[in-house]
């Protein structure tokens, strides 16, 4: 017989897994962890409790990441005085931030990351970290495919310039080998 | 000039340092104020089940 109960027969059991991912986007996006959680809380809830606008056999990543971000888009709303100096403060309090790896160029890159337009670095953190195809941002986004690639190709671009990341150094990165150990220690150089 | 092969490139690096960002913070573990948020929810769901 056909038992659905062998293997996750309630998909509120998978919620779980996500969580990890759910809460690195929050926390790249808004750069701030308590408000990231407050986020990642939220979402869980509205998961839980519209489960069953969830279609199985669906990507419940791509569902939970929806929610996810209308829940950061209508608190951002709602806090929008706040918004306004908020990318002021989080950058400085980065940029305070130890290195404790001593890789500063992450440092280098979070603040660079912290510079973008919120849009900007949406697309970037789903296409370039969440590995979700342009395809499925656009639809959590609710625009259009050509919009989340020029947002993606927007915020690199603006990334580079920011860790002057200049063409004739790019220049020296001839292979992925390279390239794989030059952009661990490269960057801290500038 | 390969100008298309440098951006290539340069869309690496910042790929490669945008996955470590990402990476630190799935490392950091899920905190426990979500798991006994789902006990919580889990349980109360099955309360009301029990009751009707």
């Amino acid at each position: 017989m056909s038992n659905p109960d062998a293997k996750g027969s309630d998909p509120r059991d998978e919620l779980v897994e996500h969580l990890p991912a759910m809460r690195a986007f929050a926390i790249s996006l808004t750069r701030n962890g308590a408000i990231a959680d407050d986020m990642v809380q939220d979402t869980l809830v509205k998961a839980w409790t519209n489960i069953d606008k969830f279609q199985v056999g669906t990507n419940m990543r791509a569902w939970l990441f929806t929610i996810l971000r209308n829940t950061y888009y209508s608190s951002r709303r709602k806090a929008k005085r706040e918004v306004a100096d908020v990318d002021g403060v989080f950058t400085e309090s980065l940029a305070e931030k130890p290195a404790h790896d001593g890789h500063l160029q992450m440092n280098d890159f979070r603040v660079a990351l912290g510079k973008l337009k919120v849009e900007q670095r949406e697309a970037l953190l789903l296409i370039g970290a969440s590995g979700f195809s342009y395809e499925e941002a656009a639809e959590m986004c609710g625009v259009a495919v050509g919009t989340i690639k020029s947002r993606t190709n927007r915020a690199r671009a603006q990334l580079a310039e920011l860790m002057g990341l200049k063409e004739n150094e790019a220049m020296e990165m001839t292979d992925d080998a390279t390239m794989s150990v030059l952009s661990a220690s490269k960057v801290s150089s500038f | 000039m390969s100008g298309q092969n440098q951006n290539k490139q340069r869309e690496e690096v910042i790929d490669e340092n945008l996955r470590r960002v990402y990476q630190e913070a799935m490392d950091e573990g899920v905190p426990d104020r979500f798991k006994s948020l789902l006990e919580q929810l889990k349980q109360q769901d099955s309360g009301e089940g029990s009751k009707k």
